[in-house]
């Protein structure tokens, strides 16, 4: 109907409502800033997670004296197993550049290269790790194992610490996506239940406005619009104190510690909006809504 | 007031309602109880004409404000129908009831002004609600405050107001869109008697523009001064409707008795524009 006088009664009753308001606005500050604190953590935690199940892999040592095309063939046979996913192929020559630059000492002792060629085949889920393993090296009747191609030599995976990491990790997801819950939920309570007590305390007001012959609509969109300004003037401190609290802390560790490193956490930019957007819309819903029950006069 | 005057006057007053129905008020056998027992207004039936100007009185608990929220429609009736120029309150929906109140002027009991207002905001919400320019609120709402008396109060909030200049805002509030009925629920309960005089012109003055006022009072004085129409309440019923009536019955003297007699009947009248022919103008 008329923006101007709706904006203008929403800043007017900010101003007059200083310490409700000011509530409000604080807890959508609280709520965004623990949740800007937390998906980044959520995320780097399960990011973590699965790079470690992605370490879990089969090694497939080669025979010493495997040619090209004893190589190629194995290659194919590799591939053509269900369960693999990347096969890469590690030559002699490069394990020993690799061995050596981590233990000269050792190596220079060897002289000569005692590697084989290996592929180091990393399984599509980590989970079927041990059933890759299987396949490439079935178990016979002895008890021992024949490899699928006489050019391998053997074919190796730590069965106690893959299953290890396997459990490890999905605890660790788990525990995580819960908390993640348990903090959404939280945060929505927090900033539902400080509006209904800020309109509490207006009761009176939207009663007496109807009195005089307001519509709903009238009386709903100051406050609605004052949903907003709250919502987002305490997601635009929160997300300032995060970026703060970013550069100041986080950035200057992250060179020290690859944890907090890892790739797959959330882009600030894209962070900043998406909890921006939330507690705009999650205020204005809010005191929209909790004033229903305030209209039936 | 000359005696002419005031004999030229009750003319008018009477002249019409016959003649104009429907009546802008229409109780019938309209019962309300609070809760299951508690009665607040019972049985009551009468009807209220196009610009008259009604008192009525009663006892503290008599029913009065239930009456008045009856008919703005904040309570519903438990029984009986309420009609306002001629339409039955019952059907009008909930969408429809804030542009019914619209239409009428209310003077509350216990103000009900919005704390986080001035004065001057408070008169405005008024008219902001029904969609007047800014132009219009700034040239309306001076002159209303000034005729109220509360020029220089016009930036202070309701806290810090006495109870009678609380009471002018909210008479002010009421005014300030003209309404064709206006109800006045002790309007003069908290003013001295100069200020209450003066709320009392400020009706009456209103009620000779063509609006229909009904005032709920306690003050004997103003109702034996004004000898309007009387309808007394007594525990949520209708014990006296008397036109020129008295605050307390009392038995006419004999001068009296006698120039009610040769009253002649009014002439029936019609007046040309009624601004209550506009109180549903919305529906339309
Ligand atoms: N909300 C309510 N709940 C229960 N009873 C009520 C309620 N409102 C009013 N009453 C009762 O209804 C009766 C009529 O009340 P009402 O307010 O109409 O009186 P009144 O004539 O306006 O009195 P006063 O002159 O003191 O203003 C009273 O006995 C009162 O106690
Ligand atoms: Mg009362």
């Amino acid at each position: 109907m008329k923006p101007g006088f709706f904006v203008r009664e929403a800043l007017r009753s900010i101003g007059r409502n200083a310490i409700p308001s000011f509530a409000a606005m604080a807890s959508v500050l609280v709520t965004v800033l623990v949740l800007g604190v937390f998906i980044p953590v959520v995320q780097a935690t399960t990011g973590a997670a699965n790079e470690v199940r992605g370490r879990v892999l089969v090694d497939v040592y080669l025979q010493k004296d495997a040619t090209q095309a004893d190589i190629d063939r194995v290659r194919d046979r590799i591939q053509s197993v269900e369960t693999a996913g990347k096969v890469e192929f590690v030559s002699k020559a490069q394990a020993y550049q690799r061995e050596k630059a981590r233990n000269p000492e050792a190596y220079q002792l060897l002289g000569k290269n005692p590697l084989p060629d290996t592929f180091r085949v990393t399984p599509k889920k980590p989970d079927d790790v041990l059933k890759l393993r299987d396949a490439l090296a079935p178990a016979g009747v002895s008890g021992g194992r024949t490899p699928i191609d006489e050019s391998i030599e053997s074919v190796k995976s730590s069965k106690d610490e893959s299953t290890k990491i396997l459990t490890a990790t999905r605890v660790v997801k788990l525990a995580m996506g819960a908390l993640a819950i348990l903090l959404v939920i939280a945060s929505v309570l927090l900033i539902s239940n400080t509006i209904r007590l800020s309109l509490f305390s207006r009761r009176r007001e939207v009663e007496v406005m109807k009195l005089v012959g307001a519509t709903d609509s009238f009386i709903r969109w100051p406050f609605v619009i004052e949903g907003v300004v709250l919502g987002a003037l305490g997601g635009v401190l929160a997300v300032l104190l995060l970026a703060v609290g970013k550069i100041a802390l986080v950035d200057p560790l992250a060179e020290d510690f690859a944890l907090i490193a890892a790739p797959r956490t959330i882009q600030f930019g894209v962070l900043a909006v998406l909890l921006l957007g939330a507690s705009v819309l999650v205020s204005a819903a809010g005191s929209g809504l909790s004033l229903r029950r305030f209209l039936r006069v | 007031m000359a005696i002419v005057e005031r004999h030229k006057d009750e003319l008018e007053r009477r002249a019409g309602p016959q003649d104009r129905a429907p009546a802008v008020v229409e109780f019938r056998g309209v019962t309300k109880h609070y809760g299951t027992e508690k009665a607040g207004l019972t049985e009551a039936t009468f009807s209220v004409q196009r610009g008259e100007f009604v008192f009525l009185v009663g006892s503290t608990g008599s029913g009065k404000s239930t009456l008045m929220r009856l008919l703005i429609k904040e309570l519903e009736p438990t029984k009986g129908t309420i009609k306002v120029a001629g339409r039955d309150l019952a059907e009008v929906t909930r969408r429809k009831v804030p542009y019914y109140r619209r239409n009428i002027g209310i003077v509350f009991q216990d103000f009900k002004l919005l704390p986080n207002r001035t004065v001057y905001d408070n008169v405005a919400y008024a008219l902001q609600v029904t969609g007047h320019s800014r132009k219009e609120i700034r040239n309306r709402v001076p002159d209303i405050l000034r005729l109220t008396g509360l020029s220089t109060k016009l930036h202070n909030y309701p806290d810090q107001l006495s109870g009678g200049e609380q009471q002018r805002v909210s008479v002010a509030r009421a005014f300030v869109n003209h309404p064709p009925l206006l109800l006045a629920d002790e309007p003069t309960g908290n003013l001295d008697p100069e200020t209450s005089i003066g709320i009392m012109q400020l009706l009456f003055r209103i009620n000779r523009t063509g609006s229909t006022v009904i005032v709920a009072t306690h003050d004997a004085q103003m109702v034996d001064r004004m000898r309007r129409r009387v309808i007394e309440l007594q525990r949520g019923r209708i014990i006296r409707d008397e036109h020129s009536g008295l605050y307390a019955p009392r038995d006419m003297n004999t001068a009296e008795f006698g120039a009610l007699l040769r009253e002649p009947a009014p002439a029936p009248k019609r007046v040309e524009k009624d601004p209550i022919d506009e109180l549903w103008g919305d529906e339309a």
